[in-house]
């Protein structure tokens, strides 16, 4: 899938992200290809939400370096990352409750350089995928429920048109049938050529649709292979994430 | 029957009537001023204390560019704009280096920027208080009372101005780039808004209301360093009676206490009257600290 | 170490109190005054210092607790003859108490924010009373009255002179000084530290948090009111003026130029903020305020630690 630039589209080089005294990020380092499905694997504290955070410029680490297409964006803030290319869909989703689904997706579709045509194809495109955000376009995103705010979450991601979205655990506190949804979802978006780093508490699934896997403990990278090389049961898992 | 009668007609309603126009003209100056400090508050957690000298500026504009052109309409536009064009210059030189640290830090540069601002006032015009001349004179009769066209004016247009910017948060681009960093900063950058700018634009038409009022009021009372002071507490009790960040809030907690404020005047000196909204302030932080006007939150 | 810290902190203690002691016969007039108001000033400042540095709430409510320590002094000096150095320090102090008594109780259920407004507003609605209530408070004018002379009854009473009001003034600052030291280093004012690090945390714990507050308020409001009581036997005169806010603006200035958190900061920072008044009001007559005021916010932005900012942890051993 990868026809693209030789070099990956992200690289996280020895990241060491400090929260006040808190060193959360011991010299992380991974990347992620153009177009590549990559899951990031470990249990809750390790420092995976950090790590998406550093890459969109919410945090910015003591040291170490984040680049974007080979490019250093370390400092930059969140904002210009963002148009850069890059969506950020947290956990909890954070929409924003008091706007509507609307006005939602138009904070990410109101840019510069988009034609109006161009706005219409996202939002129909967006609109197909995920016919539910159309019906209740102009209700307040805090009435949608947990699964319909996870959609708009991450069709507020898309309007960005990124080259990657950062999905922080988009099945958490969701029922099993919306699973398959955001499986589907992000089979949509490979197809589309989006390149995703997806941390999930959710083993199997993200060892089915990533192509490869990092796993994390304790602030740094321990492990990393292709997914198609692990399986749910294999000792690396139960290791790193097993109870 | 009788005793109800006399106590019916021993209540002054023509004064009452007055004070409630007076009540209503006052609510909406003050509601003006209100509005960008509440707006300030809520997107940025900032708490302006130099919000009553962009006001005096805004006034003292309003004069210059008076007596420049003898144009009211083109003071009140200048006014506005130069005294926008400085609040987003101090938003970025003193408050920007101020972000993520402690909102007490926030307290403390603009007060000392209130103190800068009202001495620079003091020494550029002295302390004799210069006066606003009214676009027009012209009065209807209010019961006995010659009532002047103007203050009705002042009422219309405070009112024009916030409904305006009203419309502007709920249907304009910018609005909802505002509305979206005011309710969760950190996504609303995620999502590419330049969050930065929005602070400094929000800083900037909060202080290009309080400049405006300032010019609008003008007229009624004299121009001097020292008007911000008074108005800068009353929008204080106001924002926190309303509702910090609540800008619906802060305009009926207006127009609430000016009304108050107007009906005591008839029985107690003005400066007294002022003790009213102290009163109302302490009542909300007893029964109602989120705001008299707010649900309480569960 | 300890020991040795100890043993130069004291010294340096006792170097610039023997400074302060034999300043008044060599300085002028003018500056002996001046020196006088850098400590009533700096024991304000000292006070809020409670608040701001050790419990982690700015208050803009001095103005009120130090208008209160005058006027009640100045109602104890004009109400009883001979005038009465201890009845005014006496009811200065039970004055600005009862006035803390009722800020705090309103104010320390508030966060941050909303405290320092409140206490802001708080401190302009006793102005507002004291500007108009003129039988009792003598309104914009203020009350004027008589010296006390230092002394005990019945053993002696000697009038103050330049000299010995600055000494009188060095001791009850000096003493208020040691008091407050001692009260921020005992377990309650480690409990108040707490609070400003982690006021979740220390309610979580268990701590009454509103209840110690409402107490640092007192002490606070109280050295407060002493510093009012000083200032009204050293100039004769209560005015409504002290009781307007920005005194305590004034006051929470000394505390961030000084350095907030560290008792002597404050005083260093309203001898700073007097001196940098004389030095530009030369210049700049009645206009100081514009340079001061800009140097306030440059150290607001670039040296919120204030001038002893870096000697925190070593004050509070």
């Amino acid at each position: 899938m990868s026809a693209g630039p030789t070099e990956p589209l992200v690289t996280v080089d020895d990241v060491h992200t400090y929260y006040g005294k808190s060193h959360i990020l011991h010299g992380v380092s991974l990347t992620v290809g153009h177009g590549e499905v990559v899951g990031l694997l470990g249990r809750n504290g390790v420092g995976k939400s950090t790590t998406l955070k550093t890459i969109m410029g919410l945090v910015h680490p003591e040291r170490g370096k984040v680049l974007l297409a080979g490019n250093p964006v370390t400092s930059l803030p969140a904002h210009k990352l963002a148009r850069l290319g890059i969506g950020y869909v947290p956990e909890d989703r954070r929409i924003f409750r008091l706007l509507t689904v609307m006005e939602n997706l138009r904070t990410g579709l109101d840019r510069h350089g988009v034609t109006d045509a161009r706005k219409q194809e996202l939002l129909d495109k967006v609109f197909a995928y995920f016919p539910v955000l159309a019906e209740r376009r102009n209700q307040p995103g805090g009435t949608l429920s947990g699964g319909e705010q996870q959609m708009l979450a991450i069709a507020r991601a898309m309007m960005l048109e990124p080259k990657i979205i950062l999905l922080d655990e988009p099945t958490e506190g969701l029922m099993p049938r919306m699973v398959s949804q955001i499986r589907d979802i992000i089979g949509v978006l490979r197809r589309e050529g989006v390149a995703i780093l997806l941390v999930e508490q959710n083993v199997p699934l993200t060892l089915e649709a990533s192509q490869r896997i990092y796993i994390m403990e304790k602030g740094a990278v321990r492990h990393q292979c292709a997914a198609s090389e692990l399986n749910v049961k294999d000792a690396v898992i139960q290791q790193y994430l097993g109870v | 029957m009788d005793t109800v009668l006399e106590f019916v007609g021993a209540i002054p309603w023509d004064q009452i009537l007055i004070q409630t126009v007076n009540g209503i003209v006052t609510g909406m100056i003050l509601a003006l001023i209100a509005s960008g400090l509440t707006l300030i508050f809520g997107i940025m957690d900032v708490v302006n204390f130099a919000h009553g000298e962009l006001f005096m500026f805004g006034a003292y504009m309003g004069v210059v560019v008076l007596a420049a052109t003898g144009s009211f309409w083109l003071a009140l536009l200048l006014a506005t704009l130069i005294v926008g064009l400085i609040g987003a210059c101090l938003q970025i030189t003193t408050l920007r280096p101020l972000l993520g640290r402690d909102p007490l830090t926030t307290i403390l540069a603009t007060f000392g920027i209130s103190l800068v601002m009202q001495n620079y006032a003091l020494w550029q015009f002295g302390p004799v208080a210069r006066k606003i001349q009214e676009p027009f004179t012209g009065q209807f009769t209010l019961f006995y009372l010659q009532y002047p066209w103007y203050r009705i004016l002042i009422a219309g247009l405070s009112a024009v101005i916030i409904g305006g910017f009203w419309l502007f948060l709920k249907y304009g681009t910018y609005g909802i780039w505002i509305r979206a960093t005011t309710q969760d900063r950190v996504m609303a950058e995620a999502m590419g808004i330049p969050v930065p700018w929005v602070h400094t634009a929000v800083f900037a038409i909060g202080a290009g209301m309080a400049a405006a009022s300032g010019v609008l009021f003008g007229p009624l009372v004299g121009v001097n360093h020292a008007m911000g002071l008074d108005w800068v507490l009353k929008a204080f009790i106001v924002v926190v009676v309303g509702g910090m960040g609540n800008l619906g809030g802060s305009i009926a907690a207006s127009i609430f206490i000016s009304l108050l404020e107007a009906y005591a005047s008839i029985w107690v000196s003005p400066a007294q009257a002022v003790i009213v909204s102290f009163v109302v302030l302490i009542l909300t932080l007893l029964f109602r600290p989120t705001g008299l006007f707010v649900p309480t939150p569960k | 170490m300890t020991m040795r810290r100890t043993t130069v902190y004291w010294t340096a203690f006792c170097v610039i109190l023997a400074l302060l002691i034999v300043a008044p016969l060599v300085l002028p007039e003018f500056w002996r005054r001046f020196l006088t108001e850098i400590l009533i000033w700096g024991l304000l400042a000292m006070s809020s210092d409670i608040l701001i540095g050790y419990t982690g709430m700015v208050s803009f409510g001095h103005s009120a607790f130090f208008g209160l320590g005058m006027y009640g002094a100045a109602a104890a000096l004009l109400m009883y003859k001979p005038a009465n150095l201890w009845l005014a320090i006496a009811f200065g102090l039970v004055g600005s108490a009862g006035i803390a008594l009722f800020v705090a109780y309103f104010s320390t259920r508030l966060r941050d924010i909303y405290f320092a407004i409140t206490t802001l507003i708080f401190s302009q609605i006793f102005y507002v009373i004291i500007f108009t209530w003129t039988e009792v408070t003598g309104g914009e004018n203020g009350l004027s009255f008589s010296r006390p002379a230092l002394s005990i009854p019945g053993l002696f009473s000697v009038p103050f002179t330049s000299e010995t009001l600055h000494w009188f003034v060095l001791a009850v600052v000096t003493a208020s000084y040691l008091i407050l030291r001692r009260i921020t280093q005992s377990p309650f004012g480690m409990v108040l530290q707490s609070i400003r690090e982690n006021e979740g945390r220390t309610r979580a714990i268990g701590y009454p948090v509103e209840r110690y507050k409402i107490v640092a308020v007192m002490f606070s409001g109280l050295f407060a009111g002493l510093a009012g009581v000083l200032y009204a036997i050293q100039n004769r005169f209560a005015a409504p003026d002290f009781v307007y806010f920005l005194v305590s603006g004034e006051a929470v200035i000394f505390n961030v130029m000084g350095g907030i958190g560290t008792l002597v900061g404050p005083i260093v920072g309203a001898a700073f903020f007097l001196l940098l008044r004389e030095a530009f009001s030369r210049f700049f007559t009645e206009f100081y305020l514009i340079p001061v005021g800009i140097i306030f916010i440059a150290m607001v932005i670039f040296v919120p630690q204030g001038l002893l900012g870096f000697a925190r942890r070593w004050l509070n051993r």
